[in-house]
């Protein structure tokens, strides 16, 4: 079993913070996964329409680099990131006509026809590593931490390419549980945070992010784990001016889930990169007496 | 006894690259702009040109391959795919459609190199235009130098200047690959542009060169210089030719010279 570990560009500019954890993360388990040499844009967001060839180039492009190096799975950590490669990969495994024309345009290339798996972080730690040996391995569970699991959007829909079916969030409840958090049960976990609305409307006016944060506070959650860099940056980095806007009462900082997975399995603070976070996230940590400085 | 009828080879005479043909030099047709012209099949496109009549005001730079003024796209009769190239290094084929483009009008940003930092935000911010990237390809496909331009975009959307600068450092600013981008990215102003950050922000400074610069205007090797102005001629050709030499195939930093009063 060969895996592919595809980033994604946000995670090497602004979300560091969801990678670099993730990899300490991978690191403590003593699970081994090499980024690919050659990747590019994954292609999000990903085209609205199955008859816009022209933006399938770019994921089936990653796939079939992918393929290249011998990899039977393809990881990602970034929402989007997976959602488009999958989406991408399931056009070229199911619609044969398609298939053949971008393998027609892509003719400096190797042929695809959907033969890597697709698979989010989530997932491998579910299939290859197992919660049992992750539990293991956890050397500061986060206990008293009341955390909720954020899905977003774009983990679960379409249905097809999603990590598990609309409405469980059970691959991330599960993690969190095996650090020793408190899950609490979280009915707006796939609302949209607003996605890219956010450029249309002045800061602190994303309602639907707002009425995320509401509906967390008022289910007693003191932080979120996310895996979407644009949801994080919704929900997580526009609490002041909510705040400010009258838009929220109470904060919940977000946090990406691999954060909370590496400090819980003891790797050093200065590696899950909190400083990337909302200050807030911080002072909740601190609050708790969790390390968050070496 | 077998019959063998081995077919022997026409034969050919070579023209080298001169644009002046020999008698019995085999010409092959050519069209440059649609037209068609009998060239010596030896020539490369630029030779070829102006055996056939052309005389190049701009798009001939160098002539050795390396000053980008002289790219040229053509394609082969009969079939779609397209072909590019430098005309002064890439030699005729018989029934070659051909066109130059010595200048392509891309955008090209003003910056000022000294306010800008090792971050690609400055690089983003001139040039947006690489999010526009939807990974065709036709910009690699089109380096007639074989740089993999679209990975150096990549590169530069993941924020990293370092492996842009890298990927581009053959690239000899021809503009082929903004020629064929859908996204009108400037691709190779922005390597350009890449590769200066690089230069001035991330390489790390030569410090034996500094030493070496402090050393020299400290008047270490004046004397030296000196005593070898003044030397006659036939002292100083005799120095030269008893100089002490490293091997040619000598590992590294084994070597070193019985003299060392000037180490």
């Amino acid at each position: 079993m060969k895996i592919s570990y595809y980033p994604g560009c946000t995670l090497k500019l602004k979300a560091k913070n969801l990678e670099l954890a993730a990899l300490a993360s991978l690191q403590a388990l003593g699970i081994d996964v090499e980024e690919m040499d050659r990747w590019n844009c994954c292609g999000a967001v990903y085209s609205l329409t199955d008859d816009d060839l022209i933006h399938h180039i770019g994921p089936v492009r990653n796939l079939v680099r992918a393929k290249e190096r011998g990899a039977d799975k393809l990881v990602t950590l970034c929402s989007m990131c997976y959602n488009t490669l999958a989406r991408a990969n399931q056009l070229m495994r199911k619609d044969a006509t398609k298939r053949d024309t971008i393998n027609r345009f892509m003719d400096d290339e190797i042929d695809y026809a959907g033969e890597v798996d697709v698979i989010h972080f989530l997932t491998l730690l579910d299939e290859q590593v197992g919660w049992d040996a992750i539990k293991k391995k956890v050397k500061k569970p986060l206990t008293g931490l009341k955390v909720a699991p954020y899905y977003g959007c774009t983990l679960q829909r379409p249905q097809a390419v999603g990590i598990e079916p609309m409405g469980s969030f059970s691959l991330m409840t599960k993690l969190l549980e095996t650090i020793g958090a408190t899950v609490v049960p979280f009915y707006s976990a796939d609302k949209c945070c607003g996605s890219y609305q956010v450029l249309n409307v002045e800061a602190g006016e994303n309602e639907a992010a707002a009425n995320v944060i509401n509906a967390a506070a008022s289910a007693g959650i003191e932080a979120l784990a996310t895996s979407c860099p644009l949801c994080e940056y919704n929900l997580g980095k526009q609490q002041d001016q909510f705040m400010a806007k009258g838009k929220i009462t109470a904060s919940v900082p977000t946090f990406y889930f691999t954060q909370l997975l590496a400090m819980a399995l003891g790797v050093d603070p200065e590696a899950c990169h909190f400083e990337l976070n909302d200050k807030k996230a911080v002072q909740l940590l601190e609050a708790k007496k969790f390390q968050v400085a070496a | 006894m077998c019959e063998c009828k081995t077919k022997r080879p026409e034969i050919k005479v070579a023209t080298g690259d001169r644009a002046i043909l020999p008698e019995g030099a085999k010409t092959i047709p050519i069209f440059v702009m649609g037209k068609k012209y009998e060239v010596p099949e030896t020539l490369t496109i630029m030779k070829a040109m102006e055996f056939a009549g052309f005389k190049f005001l701009r798009g001939a730079g160098c002539r050795g391959g390396i000053c980008g003024a002289c790219p040229t796209v053509y394609r082969m009769a009969g079939d779609y795919k397209l072909h590019f190239g430098l005309a002064c290094q890439t030699v005729v084929e018989a029934n070659m459609y051909l066109a130059q483009i010595p200048f392509f009008p891309a955008n090209r940003a003003s910056y000022n190199i000294e306010e800008m930092s090792a971050a690609a935000d400055a690089i983003h911010a001139l040039y947006p235009e690489i999010f526009r990237c939807v990974a065709c390809n036709l910009c690699t496909k089109a380096c007639p130098m074989e740089v993999k331009v679209m990975d150096y975009i990549a590169a530069l959307k993941q924020g990293n200047v370092e492996k842009a600068a890298r990927i581009s450092f053959d690239c000899i600013q021809c503009g082929l690959c903004a020629s064929r981008c859908m996204g009108e990215i400037p691709q190779y102003h922005v390597a350009q542009l890449a590769r200066r950050i690089f230069g001035k922000y991330i390489q790390p400074r030569a410090q034996h060169i500094v030493s070496r610069v402090k050393e020299i205007e400290s008047g270490k090797y004046d004397q030296m210089l000196a005593d070898l102005t003044a030397m006659d001629h036939e002292t100083l050709k005799q120095k030269y030719v008893e100089r002490e030499r490293e091997p040619d195939l000598a590992p590294l930093g084994t070597w070193k010279p019985k003299e060392t009063q000037y180490l």
